[in-house]
């Protein structure tokens, strides 16, 4: 099912946490909204899903305006970030929740719930644990009871705040791949939230990054990654240099990523400045460097260990360095 | 040679080293006696002192005091008062907590307030408020004794400011219980297309059940032990608006001291009853939340 939402504005006393945020998200996407905490990518996840009203803009689905459409018809599953389980309840109970409560004319048979409910722990892969009670669980194991809940009422769009945001990070991988894998299976539209980039870009078909209320870029995550729209988004996606400068005349900020630097012992082709190296850390395969151009600004550099070695650098050396590659914003943007 | 060597060594020991914290422990068991005479003085004596008192004059009075009309009409008055303000009250309170617990809203601290005020409150002024408000002279009494309907020195009034009195309990209970759970097990229930009666059911009252029925034992307690505000209001109209506690007074103003305390054992007993619910109560949470 594909989600229209138009010019979405929502506030909280003082606090404004959408504003005007447009997106279309495509029939079986999934789609990560991708932003630092307080930037109202779970604010715009709750109003998809109904749990909030905006105070002005409009969401479709399947081009049908649901906004004045209650959280309970609109068939949207949502698991929340702490997964919010029926804490009275066992496993089967949760997942069964969805079908018990539908009215009784649409009300599966207890045959029916039965078959329903060990389909999706099977999907799930949490067969044997039906009878256990949500705190017997490990937080793996609590996230997918929630997604099969979730998915108990055969959602047309299935959202997911920080689905992994409160998982170790072993986890936190391994459910990554479980739920692309997942997804590509069920085919479900589906939303998630996180902070964390390197989820977004790998897990995501199209990323949504959002800052301070506002969507700053939507793309494939390697067109947000070489192509970001705006300097926020070059610098959320990853760890940046910033050098001021004047381009054409007009101020700018050039920013570059630490490994995408090339260092040498003479001059360079391109945008090469000089600098010296103030600080060598060896992190096995790789080294950061921490190095200050002429002009005095710092600059840090993450470039193959190998590399330290050959140019036998050491703190004070005098080198060149050059971006291999580097994004212009001009600062009226 | 070795062997004196490691006597030596023992009989030099390090002398052993007390916690900062930790009581000499002397000063322990003068605490702990204090403690537990003075609970056994002021707390247990009185209670074995009215079971005592109550059985004093044989079991044939003990019955006879508590079977005769005019206690029968007080045991049933302080029921009825009980089941009439216990069900309203506990409604309030869990309505009163989810106002607070889940919304937003203008003149919330001020219900936030209000809540504490029978609390705050002496209880003879509690019932004075309802004796200005529906009393003859009141504010209201006229058109009352127009209407015929009697509140003050009747049954209404007891019920009145017997629900005054015991306002605050279940919601003081849920209040911070329902605050600590948040709303997201009942956005759950709502996305998963229950209706707002069946998330109430389903997930609101089966996880504050055990806190509800914890501010229930005591409001229950409080509205059948009720002096103060309900001395004022009833009027002490023998066999028609006396509760037990008040026909306690009563036999013991008289020096019926036997009935009186046969009358103020069933409130005795009661309170044991309470206590052990309440015990069990918090035994049966805490293993919940520990769970």
């Amino acid at each position: 099912m594909s989600i229209e939402v138009r010019g979405l504005w929502k506030r909280f006393g003082d606090f404004t946490a959408l504003r005007d945020v447009s997106l279309h998200v495509e029939p079986g996407e999934l789609l990560a909204l991708l932003g630092p905490s307080g930037s109202g990518k779970t604010t715009l996840l709750r109003l998809i899903a109904g749990l909030e009203r905006p105070d002005a803009g409009s969401i479709s689905f399947d081009g049908e305006d649901a906004t004045e459409r209650s959280a309970r018809d609109r068939r949207v599953g949502f698991v929340f970030q702490h997964y919010a389980l029926f804490r009275h309840m066992t496993v089967f109970e949760n997942v069964a929740f969805g079908l018990r409560v539908q009215p009784r004319n649409r009300r599966p048979t207890e045959e029916k719930i039965q078959a329903r409910v060990h389909e999706l722990l099977d999907l799930v892969q949490l067969e044997g644990l039906a009878r256990r009670m949500p705190t017997q669980l490990s937080g793996g194991q609590r996230q997918r009871v929630a997604l099969a809940r979730a998915l108990a009422v055969q959602p047309r769009v299935l959202l997911l705040d920080e689905p992994f945001g409160a998982l170790d990070a072993r986890v936190r991988r391994e459910l990554r791949r479980w739920l692309r894998k997942l997804h590509d299976e069920l085919g479900i539209t589906s939303l998630f939230v996180t902070h964390d980039q390197e989820e977004a870009l790998e897990l995501a078909d199209r990323v949504v990054v959002v800052n301070e209320g506002r969507i700053e870029q939507v793309g494939a995550p390697d067109e947000v990654y070489r192509r970001p729209a705006t300097a926020f988004v070059f610098g959320f996606l990853g760890e940046a240099n910033w050098l001021s400068t004047t381009v054409d005349g007009r101020k700018a900020r050039v920013g570059f990523r630490p490994d995408d630097l090339e260092l040498s012992l003479g001059p360079l082709e391109g945008h090469a400045f000089a600098a010296r190296v103030r600080r060598v850390q060896s992190l096995g395969a790789r080294a950061k460097l921490e190095l200050v151009s002429a002009a005095g600004a710092v600059v840090q550099a993450d470039v193959p260990a190998e590399r330290v070695r050959t140019l036998a650098l050491s703190p004070g050396a005098e080198i060149f360095a050059a971006p291999r590659e580097m994004q212009v914003f001009f600062e009226s943007d | 040679m070795t062997i004196a060597a490691l006597e030596d060594s023992q009989g030099n020991a390090p002398p052993s080293v007390r916690a900062a914290l930790e009581d000499p422990p002397l000063v322990r068991a003068a605490l702990i006696v204090l403690a537990l005479g003075f609970a056994a003085l002021f707390l247990l004596l009185p209670l074995v002192a009215v079971f005592v008192q109550a059985f004093s004059a044989g079991l044939g009075v003990y019955w006879k005091a508590i079977s005769e009309p005019v206690a029968l009409q007080a045991i049933k008055l302080t029921l009825i008062v009980a089941s009439i303000s216990v069900p309203a009250n506990a409604v309030f309170g869990v309505a009163a907590a989810w106002a607070i617990a889940r919304f937003e809203f203008p003149g919330k601290n001020l219900l936030v307030t209000l809540i504490d005020l029978p609390f705050a409150v002496s209880p003879v002024i509690s019932g004075l408020i309802f004796v200005l408000l529906f009393g003859a002279q009141g504010v209201f009494g006229p058109w009352l004794i127009e209407h015929g309907v009697k509140i003050i020195f009747a049954a209404p009034g007891i019920v009145l400011a017997t629900m005054f009195i015991t306002f605050p309990f279940v919601a003081r209970e849920l209040i911070p219980l329902m605050q600590e759970q948040g709303s997201e097990e009942e956005e759950a229930a709502i996305s998963l297309g229950a209706s707002g009666w069946q998330m109430f059911r389903r997930v609101t009252l089966p996880n504050i059940r055990l806190g509800l029925l914890y501010g229930v034992v005591l409001l229950n307690a409080r509205a059948m032990g009720e002096f103060g505000a309900v001395s004022v209001v009833s009027g002490h109209i023998r066999g028609l608006t006396n509760t037990i506690p008040l026909h306690v007074e009563i036999l013991y103003n008289e020096y019926q001291s036997a009935a009186a305390f046969a009358a103020a054992s069933l409130l005795a007993l009661l309170a044991l009853v309470t206590l052990v619910a309440k015990r069990a109560l918090e035994w049966r949470i805490r293993r919940e939340t520990r769970a």
